[in-house]
């Protein structure tokens, strides 16, 4: 699965989107979950505002110095025993990746969630090479069995399916006999995945965080399955998208106390795991093997541009969760596997606007996702900033768009223009007017009065009444 | 105190009685109110759709109109906002961005300067009824007004006022949002409506005339029986 997901336009996206009950009921009481498990763990933790601002602080000086802590990571990673390489592409990456277990003669990957595996659409490169590629988070494992359905959120990615239909998928795929209680469903999963591990000889693995000041990559999760992955298999590959450094154990620790309480309301999850490079001599467990994959795939495209503050994320999701947009289309109508107003700003940059200029349109702008992301992202305006980008710098824009804004600011910028307009506009609109509502309207005005009415321009404007009342005042 | 009204588009030509109903009630609170009549759009349709520098024109147009005023005050969180946003839009432009900042200075929500600059949060308004209100997005995210119109409604004689579940989630107006994305609008909108019924209000109040255009079409479409009123007009009711 590359970072695109489905062939459909946009438009029948969204329509199967809202037509999708259980989606929708599955997302609406997790957004609700979310918001006030986030709200609740910001209030606990308290000066959350401060919280923020350190966390930007973090990401901003990270990302503006984003070189410097690229090329320390790679050197403590080197002077600990494992092998960096730097992906300019997704190709690179997945050819570095593959050559890798070939030389292993690795027959079975176990990886752990990870966002930029997905973008990079590495299982199919492995799958190609004649691996098999197992996921080990519960739920991407779940739609790994559902015939690869592609996730629809980034934390939790299979939030738009309940557990009854986790249950026949377990059924039809797996010949699963018990019940949706989500107990028997995780303890058959546990079960089924158990065996993977021991077979693998090859662990795959995501990044939260690398910490540039020890070569250490780190792994935030609940289930535990990625340590897993880091202990069983002899080799260990860990793929990162280049934006996910942070320089020391403090800002990791200020990150992650961010992250947690962002993603899912709690304070710590049940598992950070840190691993530094292979195995050292007296050590335990661990590899024997270890390679770090930075991934750049169109990620320095965007540092020195307006939208670099979007390489800021932490993949919390809170965006995602608060985003009244996704509330009611779900995650696959974005077509991406970057959703929500995070994919709708990160996507087109590294997707184009050919594919994806229908995204920063998504968007009310209400700013509910600036006001949640932990690391203060301020997303509604890198929306607004495409929108400015698809129109001035692409003309990109619908032509009647295009002439309608030309008319708005001839007819703004002038008030003689204001004038004549909007004096004209309940004769214009006068055919279209009963009792007060327009319910069938002309023009653009349709698409408004598909589902609301309209109200009437009033005869005499208040301009029109200030001026009367003013004439009756002998002012 | 000298106060210029900024009405809105919206309310000079669809919704006058709000901006009659402004305009009374800062009388009433003793201000000198003038309407400074070569005020047209502050540019939003524009700038949100993406066309800045289309938008410019009519910013800069109204920076001009209010130059001269004291205060300017708005019945529209989302148009206050805007002119609070001018600045920004301007940054780096030597001429008009600190003209913009002066006009962003000045600028108040009427809720808000009834709070905040007059001190009062009992206007003696009285209105029987049971009524809800809807926070809209821009006034108390990026505006920043979140308690004042709750203080003045809390304080209006015969009027009791419920709780609105998920107030926070936008009504899927988002100006040209409502006719692009109309599929989309229809579900946040349908879903507003929904919470304002399940409260039992008889009356939706707001402070954004775009949000209520938009609810209010909604409700008027599917016959409910709410009445959407701007706070203009509850906090001017005697
Ligand atoms: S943009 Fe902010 S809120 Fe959204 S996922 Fe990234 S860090 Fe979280």
């Amino acid at each position: 699965m590359a970072m695109k997901i489905g062939e459909k336009p946009f438009k029948e996206r969204v329509t199967d989107g809202i037509g999708d009950v259980f989606m929708r009921g599955a997302v609406s009481s997790a957004q609700g979950r979310f918001r006030s498990g986030r709200l609740n763990a910001a209030e606990e933790l308290g000066n959350w505002e401060e919280w923020r601002k350190l966390g930007e602080e973090i990401r901003t000086h990270t990302i503006e110095n984003l070189d410097y802590y690229l090329d320390l990571m790679s050197e403590n990673v080197s002077k600990r025993g494992g092998y960096v390489f730097f992906a300019e592409t997704a190709e690179e990456a997945n050819e570095y990746i593959t050559n890798v277990v070939k030389k292993k003669n690795g027959k079975k990957v176990v990886k752990s969630k990870s966002m930029v595996t997905e973008e990079i659409n590495m299982n199919e490169a492995l799958e190609n090479a004649g691996c098999e590629v197992i996921e080990s988070d519960l739920g991407e494992w779940i739609l790994q069995v559902d015939d690869h359905d592609p996730p629809s959120h980034i934390v939790t990615p299979a939030l738009h399916k309940n557990k009854e239909q986790i249950r026949d998928v377990f059924r039809d795929k797996l010949g699963y006999d018990k019940t949706e209680k989500p107990e028997e469903l995780a303890l058959f999963a546990r079960e089924k995945l158990r065996e993977e591990f021991l077979q693998a000889d090859i662990g795959i693995t995501g990044c939260n965080f690398a910490i540039a000041e020890s070569g250490t990559i780190s792994l935030v999760t609940n289930e535990g399955n990625a340590r897993m992955v880091t202990t069983i298999p002899k080799t260990q590959i860990t793929v990162m998208g280049m934006e996910r450094i942070v320089p020391t154990w403090e800002d990791m620790e200020v990150l992650v106390s961010l992250l947690t309480r962002a993603a899912v309301g709690q304070k710590l999850t049940s598992y950070i795991t840190a691993l530094t490079g292979p195995k050292q001599e007296g050590e335990i467990d661990g590899p024997e093997e270890f390679h770090l994959v930075i991934v750049d795939n169109g990620r320095s495209k965007i540092l020195g541009t307006a939208f670099q503050s979007i390489l800021h994320c932490i993949r919390c999701a809170a965006c995602i969760n608060v985003c009244p947009v996704y509330r009611h289309v779900g995650g696959h109508s974005y077509g991406s596997i970057y959703p929500g107003p995070v994919g709708a700003v990160l996507t087109p940059l590294l997707g184009g606007y050919d594919e994806y200029k229908e995204l920063p349109y998504a968007s009310t702008l209400c700013a509910a996702c600036t006001e949640a992301c932990p690391v203060k992202i301020p997303l509604h305006e890198h929306l607004l900033r495409h929108r400015q980008e698809i129109v001035e710098k692409e003309g990109k824009a619908p032509v009647f768009e295009n002439l309608s804004m030309k008319a708005f600011s001839l007819g703004t910028a002038s008030p003689s223009m204001y004038n004549i307009g909007s004096k004209l506009a309940p004769k214009a609109l006068g055919a279209f007017t009963k009792d007060d509502k327009i319910s069938a309207g002309p023009g653009p005005l349709k698409n408004w009065t598909e589902i609301r009415d309209f109200p009437a321009p009033k005869k005499d404007r208040f301009r029109d009444l200030y001026k009367k009342r003013k004439k009756e005042r002998g002012e | 105190m000298k106060v210029s009204l900024f009405v809105t588009c919206l309310i000079d030509i669809f919704q006058t009685d709000v901006g009659m109903d402004t305009l009374e009630l800062l009388e009433k609170l003793g201000c000198e109110v003038d309407f400074p009549e070569k005020q047209t759009c502050c540019g939003q349709p524009a700038y949100n759709s993406g066309y800045v520098d289309k938008a410019k024109e009519s910013m800069k147009h109204m920076i001009t109109v209010f130059e001269h005023s004291d205060y300017v005050v708005t019945p529209s969180g989302s148009c206050g906002t805007m002119f609070r946003e001018y600045p920004h839009v301007f940054k780096g432009d030597p001429v008009w961005e600190p003209r913009a900042k002066k006009l962003a200075e000045k600028t108040y929500e009427l809720t808000q300067f009834i709070v905040d600059v007059l001190g009062v949060e009992d206007v003696g308004a009285k209105m029987n009824g049971i009524a809800t209100y809807h926070t809209s997005c821009h006034m108390t995210r990026l505006l920043g007004v979140k308690e004042a119109p709750m203080k003045l409604l809390s304080n209006v004689e015969g009027l009791e006022m419920k709780p609105l579940a998920h107030n926070y989630n936008c009504c899927g107006f988002g100006g040209t949002f409502s006719v692009k994305m109309g599929e989309i609008s229809e579900q946040m909108v349908d879903e507003k409506v929904q919470s304002a019924e399940d409260c039992g209000a008889e009356i939706l109040i707001g402070a954004d005339c775009g949000c209520l255009m938009n609810i209010g079409g909604r409700i008027d479409r599917k016959g409910k029986p709410i009445k959407v009123m701007h706070i203009a007009s509850v906090l001017n009711s005697r």
